[in-house]
């Protein structure tokens, strides 16, 4: 067994470990506490206008009413946004979304690239030659839709410009505080989903079959609305991203306290075994140290 | 059959509720929108959206936005809106206050600033005069009536 010494040193550091845990679950906790509130808040909105494009993408004529609608007849490259954090220490969040993303995409009958948002994701896409055309990281703790709408309006121009022929979005998706799930949606070119959660949330009203009327014009109004609500898009995506993470954080952080507690449990049971044994040893010695000088003197 | 209308600001829901008619501040003039309306997507200007229902108006204030009319329900989804009864006309009043003061300094008209502060005092305009005109308690924030 450990000397006592060495134990002692182990279960100080066990306790500090569990210290720094603890704050950090606490600073999660306040943070995974604004990230739902601001999901939350941008939820309706983000929702209302996915349902919106969901109704334009539902018109009849859709593939000549604007380019971002169109589904283009030889699908060729794929891009994938990708939505991971910048720091680790929170449980199984990358992992899983980066899982989730190659069971989708490693076997995937075009080429992908990816935009990368968060450090992990594009670290680990590049170990494994991962096409990454862009990365985006170090955004701030709250972002603005300006902080992001850059991505959303990237891919679109990719999408335009004729580089990519699809793009996917792939993110954690923030259900509650003990769960996240990692999901995929399409973004370009936009698809008609009816068994999407939204648009069943929402629609009791079945969609109008019949065509919009388009005030001022069609193509203003349509070159406006659709890349704009793209970028909204992605930028709830990023939210619910956010959310998920600090949740993942907390929770992991929370294990990593008890288990912690845990072991410095047992470790002080083993300590207080030894540190007896070694009593008992040093009473044994004099007690037999005294008998022997009283034999002697006899 | 009333027809429902749903207001959604970038922040906040705003409202939600049943209508007998819609008045919305469309870009290419304002419309009044009954139940069983034709689909109509529009881009909204600065303005007053009015929701009225049994002889009861509400008023809320949208700074450009986009709605979307399908037969049974409007869909407002305003880059901002407020409720007119909700208006705190001090706030708005020092931002108008602000805005204005930058104005007069005669900034150079294309910077990111300017653009900001011109649309700021836009909106505070819009504010001021949406309570001026359609507020029902004179009486500012506290009293205001349910949304």
């Amino acid at each position: 067994m450990a000397s006592a010494r060495d134990m002692r040193l182990r279960i100080r550091s066990v306790k500090n470990i569990a210290q720094v845990t603890r704050a950090l679950e606490a600073v999660s906790a306040s943070k995974v506490r604004k990230a739902v509130d601001q999901v939350e808040a941008t939820r309706p909105y983000a929702s209302k206008a996915w349902q919106v494009l969901q109704h334009v993408a539902g018109q009849p004529g859709r593939s000549t009413l604007h380019p971002l609608l169109t589904e283009r007849s030889e699908v060729k490259k794929t891009l994938v946004i990708l939505l991971s954090s910048d720091r680790g220490l929170a449980g199984a969040y990358n992992t899983n979304v980066i899982r989730f993303n190659m069971q989708q995409f490693d076997n995937y009958k075009n080429p992908t690239q990816y935009i990368t948002v968060g450090r992990k994701g594009r670290d680990l896409l590049m170990r494994r030659g991962g096409n990454v055309m862009a990365e985006f990281s170090d955004l701030p703790a709250a972002p603005s839709f300006g902080d992001v709408s850059a991505i959303g309006h990237l891919a679109v121009g990719e999408f335009l410009k004729g580089n990519v022929d699809e793009v996917y979005l792939v993110y954690t998706d923030f259900i509650k505080m003990g769960r996240q799930e990692p999901v995929m949606k399409k973004l370009l070119p936009l698809e008609v989903d009816d068994s999407d959660d939204l648009v069943q949330e929402y629609g009791q009203q079945k969609t109008a079959a019949a065509a919009y009327i388009y005030e001022p014009d069609a193509e203003e109004i349509l070159n406006e609305i659709i890349p704009s609500f793209t970028a909204l898009q992605v930028y709830q995506a990023v939210l619910e991203s956010l959310a998920s993470e600090h949740a993942a954080r907390m929770v992991a952080m929370r294990n990593a306290t008890d288990n912690a507690h845990e072991l410095v449990g047992a470790l002080q049971l083993d300590y207080n075994k030894v540190r007896q044994q070694a009593i008992t040893g040093d009473i044994l010695d004099i007690a037999g140290g005294a008998e022997a000088l009283a034999q002697s003197q006899k | 059959m009333p027809i429902r209308c749903e207001i959604v600001s970038q922040d906040k829901p705003i409202y939600e509720g049943d209508a007998d008619i819609v008045v919305i501040p469309g870009t290419s003039g304002i419309m009044g929108v009954l139940p069983n309306h034709a689909p109509v997507l529009t881009t909204l200007n600065f303005g007053v959206v009015q929701v009225r229902k049994d002889g009861e108006e509400r008023n809320f204030t949208v700074a450009g936005g986009v709605a979307e009319i399908q037969p049974d329900i409007v869909t407002i989804l305003a880059d901002r809106a407020e409720n007119v009864e909700k208006i705190d006309i001090a706030r708005a009043e020092a931002a108008q206050a602000r805005a204005k003061e930058y104005m007069e300094k005669g900034p150079p008209p294309d910077s990111d600033r300017y653009l900001a502060m011109s649309a700021a005092l836009r909106r505070s305009n819009l504010r001021l005069d949406a309570v001026r005109r359609y507020r029902k308690s004179k009486q500012h924030s506290s009293r205001s009536t349910e949304e």
